[in-house]
């Protein structure tokens, strides 16, 4: 197969630059007419929806209920600034095709990096052993799927040369040593990865999406009278080039001198219970671990999660409604369609403090006998599909910012963590603080970090006592990691206080 | 691709660098097929089949580096990737510290045979492997009512690679794997608590097939609900099984890009005490049959087997080619190979016996510690112990300290590390751990 990827290009670019955001709805036509872009995707795969339709006759053969073809080329480009200067870079270049077979809740996968049509046929039969009854197969109709563009974008990353790049990274650079003169050793990454994506189910579903995704980040290291302190700050995003400017660039330089300088005061909170008030924007990390997993649907339909018995029940305050949006324009989590071929969705998680829907792949909204919540996601063509988050966010409440750290006399306020995780069963969950800081008598005193904050999910969520108004859904470049698969996720949240959490 | 196809490709790619102008330049191509099967209950939940295949090239232009990779194999299309790596390199600043390792350090032959490399694993049949790990979930199936799900896993895996340098370095390694995991979910009166067990190993003879499912099942039901107990001070045993939660930001802070990049609490550590007298640590390359053994490193260095730690004083880092120049310091390898400790006398339960109060740590969740303080702070769950009893299970809390100074309590270590994991190392046991908890 050889690439065009350039003529093809061209296409995609027209048709990005005047999408509007519309509702998804299946095209239906019986003798359907393929958009000059689907047909574009086929090409750059060297398939026809001929090969299409059998390679997924052959998956079909030992009498499967369904099977999906996905077509990934992935492009990704990433370099760093180290000593002043760019003066390294990566590149990687992955393409393929899954071939999943579902039987019941059953599942055979098999994937090729080779887009022959005997290789395919190959790996469909491989895929098909999951089912032992064959049976007839009847070829459906191709319909396209009408998506559509929560991210528009202007050029592409892959045509974006690494020296269009380099100034915004020295830039950032140059803020950060210019800002502080304890700064000793400065870091900037930039990765950008674009993925071609072309899926094919045995409903005759055709679906095509380009996929654009871009992260930068800074580490900052100060010394101050033999102390060494480190911060990093991260922002990401679907958008395009028109990503990097010099405003994102300063914004973040600042952010990063500012968090890192403070670290020098910063002190250890006793360990213990105590009240924690969580910040606007990156505390949506609570939601991901406390409760986010726990609603994932294959944890439920396997009896794993402790959240598993309480669907319509109430789980927290009326104030409390927590939603996972694939849909926000431009953001890490949102998709034109899922890694299954479904629509992405705003899914009320829980409605006014009660459990109103699970996150839901083919396999479990099958199982429950709901439509899927467009949350069947992989990391690439070598991976079985699952439910997983994309931007997980909590909606405002009645409470006010101030109100609520007023209301503490002991505890901590937090805003900024590296990283956190879920037991789904016993229902812990943690996060990690890279900063924060005492709140003492309602207000906040000397700055912390390097906290870890555990809790209990279910106990975590009915302990939210309040809701702020000020909801900010954070851009930083959040990697969600479950059984060996990495996605990217965003998550959000107003200023809440929770009652009780162990801090140590 | 079998490896003289490997070497053949890469030899192209390399003959067409040169030509286009890169000055130094190193490949290598892998290939993997692996196997995935998952059990649920009584029913086969998914069947995987895996194989691919990548091509990796550094190419050093005018001083200047870049790292690229694609698992698109078609010579024409290599060619073309190559030149535009080569292009896009020279827009990148120059880097003195950037060149291919000293030829006078690779590997070059006579090195022992490692036998990591099992051949019949690749002529097992779909029905064997499934029956494997069928027999591992049925040990725990159905054998308490308690069980909420049973899931078995089998895995195997084939690997090969080859690696060539434009500055005289071939070499090619084989290797597999194979695995057996199983994991139980249970009810209690306050979740759902689950655990897991597993058997690893090089050789499908040499690989435990029993007492897998049993394990998990037992440890599943051992911590049904839990308590927290008071923040405070506690003496500890970390089980072998997860030690290695605690020795990851050693090692981070070992290699040479967190020295360089000033996070690291090891810097300036080399030759003075950084943990208790009781602590060595070898890595060792050698060892035959063990899953991290090998010849070569990444970069076609020789393995040789070094001192980490050695009654508790800090011999050696993980020092790269590129780190070790921009360091100042002599490239070991940039890598570990397999982690051997020193053991101990006593098993965990004769720890646990002769423990007056304290808490066996059996699993930890997030947490993480800060490179250039040491500061850290882990999410724990065990059992709360005393006069020589488990009393009950204890989760919800943390255990945090400095790194600095945390591997000076280290009192003990056991004799019971598991020698088919790479890091072998023991449960230990540390006085005066700070817990958080109520």
């Amino acid at each position: 197969m050889q690439l065009k990827r350039r003529d093809f290009i061209k296409i995609s670019g027209i048709t990005a630059a005047g999408s509007l955001i519309i509702p998804p709805f299946l095209n239906s036509c019986k003798t359907v007419r393929l958009s000059a872009d689907a047909e574009s995707y086929l090409n750059h795969f060297e398939v026809t929806t001929g090969t299409l339709q059998k390679v997924i006759s052959a998956a079909m053969e030992k009498g499967a209920d369904y099977a999906d073809l996905f077509f990934e080329h992935s492009l990704n480009h990433s370099c760093a600034l180290e000593d002043n200067q760019v003066n390294s870079a990566y590149s990687n270049i992955s393409s393929g095709v899954g071939i999943r077979v579902l039987k019941g809740d059953q599942t055979g996968y098999a994937y090729s990096e080779d887009l022959s049509e005997e290789a395919m046929l190959k790996a469909a039969r491989t895929a098909s052993n999951i089912a032992d009854s064959p049976g007839k197969v009847s070829v459906a109709d191709v319909t396209e799927y009408t998506r559509p563009n929560y991210y528009a974008i202007n050029g592409s990353w892959e045509n974006t040369s690494i020296k269009d790049k380099i100034p915004f990274m020295k830039r950032m650079n140059d803020n950060i040593f210019a800002a502080d003169n304890r700064v000793t050793r400065v870091n900037v990454y930039l990765n950008d990865k674009t993925s071609y994506i072309l899926f094919y189910n045995s409903d005759g579903l055709l679906a095509w999406d380009y996929r654009p995704i871009i992260l930068i980040a800074a580490v900052c290291i100060m010394e101050d009278k033999g102390n060494i302190e480190n911060f990093y700050v991260t922002r990401s995003s679907r958008m395009g080039p028109n990503f990097l400017t010099n405003e994102l660039v300063d914004e973040l330089s600042a952010e990063v001198v500012e968090r890192t300088s403070k670290l020098f005061d910063a002190v250890k909170p006793d360990a213990g219970e105590m009240e924690v008030v969580m910040g606007a924007g990156q505390s949506g990390i609570l939601l991901h671990e406390a409760m986010g997993h726990a609603f994932e649907a294959d944890f439920n339909r396997k009896n794993l999660s402790v959240f598993c018995d309480k669907m319509g029940q109430k789980i927290a305050e009326d104030f409390v409604t927590i939603v996972d949006d694939g849909t926000i324009p431009g953001n890490r989590g949102s998709l034109n369609f899922d890694d299954e071929g479904s629509p992405t969705e705003k899914t009320t998680l829980v409605s006014n403090g009660k459990l109103t829907s699970y996150l839901h792949d083919r396999i479990s909204s099958a199982f429950y006998k709901v439509p899927s919540t467009g949350n069947g996601r992989r990391q690439s063509f070598r991976h079985i599909p699952m439910p997983r988050m994309r931007s997980t966010y909590m909606e405002n409440g009645p409470h006010k910012k101030d109100e609520i750290i007023a209301s503490v006399k002991k505890g901590i306020y937090v805003d900024y963590f590296s990283n956190g995780e879920v037991n789904i069963g016993q229902g812990d969950f943690t996060f990690f603080v890279k900063f924060g800081y005492l709140i003492e008598n309602g207000k906040l005193t000397r700055p912390i970090k390097d906290i870890n904050v555990i809790g209990n999910g279910p106990q975590a969520l009915a302990d939210i006592v309040m809701v702020a108004d000020d909801k900010i859904i954070d851009n930083g470049g959040g990697m969600c990691g479950k059984n060996g698969q990495s996605v990217p996720v965003s998550m959000g949240m107003p200023t809440v206080k929770i009652r009780k959490l162990t801090v140590g | 691709m079998d490896t003289n196809e490997k070497y053949a490709l890469a030899d192209d790619v390399i003959e067409h660098a040169l030509k286009s102008g890169a000055e130094q330049v190193s490949v290598s191509v892998y290939d993997n097929r692996s196997t995935e099967i998952e059990i649920r209950d009584q029913k086969i939940d998914s069947l995987k089949e895996s194989n691919q295949a990548s091509l990796s090239i550094s190419i050093y232009v005018d001083k200047k580096f870049s790292s690229h990779s694609t698992n698109r194999m078609n010579r024409e299309e290599l060619h073309s990737f190559v030149e535009e790596a080569i292009e896009s390199t020279r827009f990148l600043a120059a880097d003195e510290y950037r060149s291919l390792p000293d030829p006078e350090l690779y590997y070059k032959e006579g090195g022992p045979s490692l036998n990591v490399f099992d051949g019949s694993i690749d002529s097992l049949d779909a029905a064997t492997k499934i029956g494997l790990a069928r027999k591992v979930m049925e040990e725990a199936y159905g054998k308490d009512e308690r069980i909420l799900s049973v899931s078995s896993y089998y895995y195997d895996s084939i690997y090969g690679d080859i690696m060539v340098t434009s500055n005289g370095f071939r070499g090619s390694s084989s290797k597999t794997a194979i695995q057996l995991v199983a994991e139980v979910s249970v009810k209690s009166n306050t979740g759902r608590p689950n655990a897991y067990w597993y058997e690893t190993q090089v050789f499908f003879d040499k690989l435990k097939k029993e007492g897998i499912g049993s394990k998990a099942l037992e440890r599943a039901l051992r911590k049904s609900d839990p308590i927290k107990i008071n923040s405070g001070l506690y003496e500890v045993i970390v089980e072998n099984r997860v030690a290695v939660n605690l020795l990851s930001p050693v090692y981070d802070s070992l290699t040479g890009s967190s020295l360089y990049q000033k996070q690291s609490f090891l810097t300036g550590m080399q030759g003075k005490p950084v943990a208790s007298e009781i602590l060595t640590v070898f890595d060792d390359p050698h060892i035959p049959s063990a899953p991290g053994s090998r010849l070569f490193d990444n970069e076609g260095l020789k393995s040789v087997k070094r001192p980490i730690i050695e009654k508790g004083v800090l011999k050696d880092y993980y020092i790269d080619t590129y780190y070790g120049k921009k360091l100042g310091m002599k490239p070991t390898s940039g890598s570990s190979s397999n982690l051997v400790f020193e053991t101990g006398s006593r098993k965990p339960e004769e720890m646990i016996a002769s423990m007056k109060k304290g808490v066996l740590i059996t699993g930890f969740i997030g947490g993480n510690c800060n490179g250039s303080t040491g500061d850290f702070s882990y999410g724990i769950e065990g059992f709360y112990i005393e006069n020589g009893n488990i009393v009950h299970p204890v989760n919800e809390m943390n255990i945090s300290g400095n790194m600095t100074s945390f591997w000076f309590n280290l009192k003990e270590m056991g004799s019971d590390i598991r020698e088919d994991d790479s890091i072998r190392i023991p449960s230990m046991r540390f006085e005066g751990v700070q817990l958080s908890g109520i």
